[in-house]
């Protein structure tokens, strides 16, 4: 586990005792896990185990009625809006409209947080060409790869420069390459703007050594810290096996 | 440094003060940009907006004129012909497809996860949604004076500064029934399930109104029927246009139409509040 008295980097989110029903059913149990600046973080956890409702109630598209989120110390629930021009989201499901172009897409985003037309214009031209992207500015969205899309969201989630990005298992539907193409461009991202990563996938390779890990199961965090930390703690060699091991699941292939 | 020393100082480090008023309006405009692109790609929904009450004006009107005789009714001050009569009720008629075209709008944007988009930007979530609501009064105050122009030439033609006079009227009409749209679409769970919105709100809306025929003679048929016409939204819409539409005002129309206005826009805020999460728990997303 994250040692709180260790020197440690600004925190980029903090959850803190978060707890969400739908109903009767409890879909997150208290939980509570901190995501570093300049730090990725990986949110592990099979379907259902609650990673995109916390990823709604962080975004503030749930409201939070236990607990709280904390995004550079603004709380999701009484300052909102200085919460949110701090995120940048991925969501799981596609969300660009496919009726526009990639600029019209991007330009719509980077009114919707409040940019110039001259900044926008340069936070285009600057990510698109980092995410190898450029030719595609004119294009209507729906006649983009699914890689390709992918990564225009992930640019649209850096327009405003965020702090904290939060990444809804991004690479779902991708084939090997393209989900290559989009872990390698998050991790430029990362080591080039210094931003916090939560990274929602149950894809363990995506998973580096140097990440922390968030495991979860059935709403609640099995296990979270430094990724030798967690295989250590579990009694594993693999975070494939610790992963196995924490979420009751039959042996899996790991690359860690 | 210990956490909560390191978050406090990026917290006041990293401080803003909200946005400017030329970032409102930046976002208010780009809101609007992109409906008016959706509209604009979306070629026979401006299409079907004319033909539509040009359908009614033409035909409809043609073969009820010697049926449905209009006595001497305010803001008229003379007989007049059955297709003049129904020119407020058709251009009320464009503003309520477009109230619920939006809502069709929003429910399909919520499909496609662009409403998340819209709902995870910083500014205040009233402000968003007025926006949209903005945008969807402004390209149905456009379908209706070109469905005007249509019509004049056809020979309905009020007076000229009807035309100017009827703005303000058609501006607070499309926003009662844009926000009724919004607060619909926060009910609607599936796209599928807009065709019940044809069944149970636009028609029954536009047949007990005063747009095909006036208030009194549905009376002297039913004063059930009156009542409800009564309670309708869209009867005082209709008056409201019809008395615009000739450079007067009727004052309960306005009081109706502002109050209604309220309710429906009140509602639909809080419908898509999260605190209540009426519109995003209904996608059950796990």
């Amino acid at each position: 586990m994250l040692d709180s008295q260790t020197e440690m980097p600004p925190l980029a989110l903090d959850v803190r005792e978060l707890g969400f029903s739908y109903g009767t059913k409890k879909t997150l149990d208290r939980i509570s896990l901190q995501v570093p600046a300049g730090h990725v973080t990986a949110l592990l956890g099979l379907n259902g185990a609650g990673k995109t409702t916390l990823f709604s109630l962080i975004t503030g598209l749930f409201s939070t009625p236990l607990g709280s989120i904390g995004v550079f110390g603004f709380d999701i629930r009484r300052a909102p809006g200085e919460a949110l021009r701090r995120i940048g989201v991925v969501f799981q499901a596609r969300t660009l409209d496919l009726d526009l172009t990639v600029r019209q897409n991007l330009h719509y985003h980077a009114a919707l947080h409040g940019l110039g037309q001259r900044e926008t214009c340069r936070r285009t031209d600057e990510l698109l060409d980092l995410l190898g992207l450029t030719d595609a500015l004119m294009e209507k969205a729906r006649r983009l790869s699914g890689g390709q899309m992918r990564r225009v969201e992930i640019a649209r989630a850096l327009l405003h420069r965020p702090a904290l990005l939060l990444l809804d298992e991004p690479t779902v539907g991708l084939d090997i390459e393209s989900r290559a193409d989009v872990a390698a461009s998050i991790r430029q991202l990362v080591s080039l703007g210094g931003v916090g990563v939560l990274w929602a996938t149950h894809l363990l390779d995506e998973v580096e050594a140097s990440d922390h890990v968030v495991v979860m199961k059935s709403g609640r965090i099995v296990a979270q810290g430094a990724v030798g930390d967690v295989i250590l703690a579990s009694g594993q060699t693999t975070l494939a096996g610790a992963f196995s091991k924490l979420c009751d699941v039959g042996p899996r292939e790991g690359t860690t | 440094m210990r956490r909560s020393e390191s978050a406090s100082i990026l917290h006041t480090s990293k401080e803003s003060h909200g946005f400017t008023m030329w970032q409102y309006v930046t976002c208010l405009l780009a809101i609007m940009g992109r409906e008016a692109l959706r509209y604009i790609h979306q070629r026979e929904r401006f299409i079907s907006s004319l033909v539509r009450p040009l359908l009614w004006l033409v035909v409809f009107a043609a073969g009820f004129r010697q049926t449905l005789g209009v006595s001497i009714i305010p803001p008229y001050k003379t007989y007049i012909l059955y297709e003049v009569y129904i020119l407020p009720g058709l251009s009320g008629m464009i503003l309520l497809f477009g109230g619920m075209q939006s809502s069709l709008s929003l429910v399909y944007d919520r499909e496609l996860g662009n409403m998340r988009i819209l709902l995870v930007s910083p500014f205040p979530r009233w402000f968003l949604l007025f926006s949209k609501l903005i945008a969807g009064v402004v390209i149905a105050t456009v379908q209706v004076y070109a469905f005007l122009i249509i019509a004049r030439f056809s020979g309905v033609r009020p007076p000229l500064a009807g035309y100017f006079a009827l703005l303000p009227a058609l501006c607070i009409s499309a926003l009662m029934l844009g926000a009724l749209g919004m607060l619909i679409s926060s009910l609607i769970r599936q796209l599928e399930n807009f065709a019940g919105v044809m069944n149970f709100v636009i028609f029954p809306a536009y047949f007990a109104s005063p747009a095909l025929y006036p208030l009194w003679r549905i009376k002297e048929t039913s004063p059930t029927l009156y009542h409800i016409c009564l309670l309708n939204p869209f009867t005082y819409a209709v008056e409201l246009i019809r008395f615009s539409l000739y450079c007067q005002i009727n004052w309960t129309a306005l009081a109706a139409v502002c109050g209604y206005t309220l309710v429906f826009l009140g509602g639909a805020i809080l419908s898509y509040d999260p605190a209540l999460g009426l519109t995003m728990r209904r996608q059950n997303f796990s």
